[in-house]
């Protein structure tokens, strides 16, 4: 039915963008891979000599103090979003899910915080977070009494600053996706658990949450995948030093911003691209196992 | 089932009315405290904004206001901080960024879901995970292919002191806004393949195979048949990548060196140096750069929500 002509098109229009995608997506993922195992600079091309094997692997894991430190603030990041953030959201969202007075409003105002760049958030909560100037220390009283603490200075709890700052935008954006999912499920589900007396938490924990498991999936994986990619707020506030370090922000700083250890922040992405793997496979599983 | 769920609801909305008050009480007291603490502290920066910097200096930040508040900040931020120029900036890079972007999944997602070939899944595959690998992942091959690959430079258009290069004043891709442009589009192409097919999966086929029949080539048939029907889809996802490349950091922190083509939100990260001492006047510029979004989400509110859903229920 199709003839030659329309067959050189559609492998145009399929063919161009995945080049595109190829050539600056995946092949510098395959190229950041081949760059770990070498000590280029960055200058001249990369010559037999340049290749140092494990070398660069076996500093990271033993001799460079930043990276445990950094692994396992993404970690954390991780952590917090799964356990904190994210469950709030989905509350916000199974409490908006019904006919009350005002739930558009509240979801617009939940939501507000996710069209913001990082920049602004970061820059909106430094004006709570100041030692002295910032509106929580005065508002707790510890200016005046002299107990001031560093929020985003102190490196035992700036990373907990930081992260209450995206969760005030990991929340919404969760909400929103969760709410859709409700949404979808089938009214008389819920009306037969009612009919069989079940109460409101009861039908949510029997019935509907099984029913969103597709969606539940997605929605730890997106909380997976935000807590790899965190480096925007982190960097806005102090760089990525002093308690904020971030694997993906080793990465920059060691082989683009602050030096030119090329192989060496390739080996840091290698780590960051096999641990994005794990959310990054199960989210494709899901998609194939829904299309075929 | 659905016949008795609505003849159900109006007698189990009035028992409920009656019961459980209190709880319904409750859920509004937690609502409405979570919007307080929602909506601090953008009040609370809006208020810094407003404050002139002599007030704050003389009564610290967390004070009431001696002198009235003024919108002088702003006029700094847009004067000084040259705004203006940083919102051209955006706009060169979001409009070719998100029409190039649709364009291109669109293709994709018309090629892989109108028609049967062996590949489809693997194609689909291939965009949507190229999007949800974390940048930093590929920035480092990425940042030398923008400073070794040769671009023409076939002179400028200029506006005023702007100057838009065809196609690369340098030569590179580094540092310029073709460059930026680029890269957006292909690491959003990603996502938009993905939604965009989700949606075109449920057009049927039979309207391809007849238009085929009727004899319109591929690129007619994309054009003008399957694109009209996606536009509720195509809305959505405008929306939503416009705010994605704008609120983009990352990879003009990296990709561009020059500060004055930086454009808007990552220029913010070189006004907090130039502005150190006078935090006023920077909070005034963050407002001001994230309005457009803010603005954008208020009247589009609608799509803005579809093109996230779409995205992720359908998956």
């Amino acid at each position: 039915m199709l003839t030659r002509h329309d067959k050189i098109l559609l492998g145009l229009m399929v063919g161009i963008p995945l080049a595109l995608d190829v050539i600056l997506i995946w092949g510098p993922t395959v190229a950041s891979i081949f760059f770990s195992f070498t000590n280029w600079d960055g200058i001249g091309g990369i010559e037999a000599k340049n290749i140092v094997g494990l070398k660069n692997y076996q500093f990271m894991f033993t001799g460079y103090t930043l990276f445990w430190p950094a692994f396992t603030h993404n970690v954390i990041w991780l952590l917090w979003l799964t356990f904190i953030a994210t469950p709030l959201g989905m509350l916000f969202a199974v409490l908006l899910d019904r006919e009350i007075r005002g739930a558009r409003i509240y979801q617009s105002v939940f939501y507000l915080p996710v069209v913001l760049s990082l920049v602004v958030v970061g820059f909106i909560w430094e004006l709570q977070y100041f030692p002295t100037d910032g509106f929580i220390n005065n508002a707790l009283g510890l200016v005046k009494s002299g107990h001031i603490i560093d929020w985003l200075g102190d490196s035992r709890i700036n990373l907990y600053a930081i992260l209450g700052a995206a969760s005030w935008r990991h929340i919404g954006y969760i909400m929103i996706l969760y709410l859709a999912g409700l949404k979808s499920v089938d009214p008389s589900l819920r009306e037969a658990a009612r009919v069989d007396g079940a109460t409101e938490v009861q039908t949510f924990f029997n019935v509907v949450f099984p029913v969103m498991a597709p969606i539940n999936v997605v929605i730890v994986v997106i909380t997976a995948i935000e807590s790899l990619r965190a480096f925007d707020i982190a960097f806005i506030i102090n760089q990525g030093k002093n308690g904020l370090e971030l694997l993906s922000i080793l990465i920059t700083n060691n082989s683009i911003s602050e030096a030119s250890l090329v192989g060496f922040g390739s080996a840091i992405a290698v780590v960051l691209l096999l641990i994005s793997l794990v959310p990054i496979v199960t989210f494709l599983t899901r998609v194939m196992r829904t299309s075929q | 089932m659905s016949a008795v769920a609505v003849a159900a609801t109006p007698a189990r909305s009035v028992r409920k009315r009656r019961r459980i008050r209190p709880a319904r009480v409750a859920l509004h007291a937690f609502l409405i405290t979570m919007v307080v603490v929602w909506l601090f502290p953008l009040a609370w920066a809006t208020y810094i904004s407003l404050r002139p910097l002599s007030d704050t200096i003389q009564h610290g930040y967390v004070s009431l206001p001696s002198n009235g508040l003024s919108l002088v900040n702003y006029q700094s931020a847009w004067t000084q901080a040259d705004l203006p120029y940083y919102y051209l900036n955006t706009l060169v890079v979001v409009i070719p960024g998100v029409a190039l972007t649709l364009l291109l999944a669109s293709m994709v997602a018309f090629c892989c879901t109108q028609f049967s070939w062996k590949f489809n899944l693997t194609v689909l595959m291939i965009f949507t995970a190229g999007n949800l690998l974390p940048a930093q992942v590929i920035i480092i091959p990425l940042y030398f292919i923008y400073l070794h690959t040769p671009i023409p430079n076939l002179g400028s258009i200029d506006i005023g002191n702007f100057s838009f290069a065809l196609f690369s004043a340098n030569n590179l891709l580094y540092d310029q806004y073709i460059g930026i442009i680029l890269i957006h589009v292909v690491f959003q192409t990603g996502f938009a393949t993905f939604v965009l097919s989700n949606y075109m999966k449920t057009i049927t086929r039979e309207i391809t195979e007849s238009a085929l029949v009727d004899g319109a080539n591929v690129l007619r048939i994309w054009w003008s048949v399957i694109l009209p029907l996606c536009r509720p889809a195509l809305a959505a996802m405008a929306t939503l990548l416009f705010t994605f490349i704008y609120n983009d950091f990352f990879w003009a922190l990296i990709l561009i060196s020059t500060g004055s083509k930086r454009p808007i939100t990552s220029a913010l990260n070189n006004l907090q140096g130039e502005f150190v001492a006078n935090f006023n006047v920077i909070t005034s510029a963050a407002i001001l750069a994230c309005l457009p979004p803010i603005i954008v989400y208020i009247l589009l509110q609608k799509q803005f929500i579809a093109g996230l859903t779409l995205g992720s229920t359908k998956g």
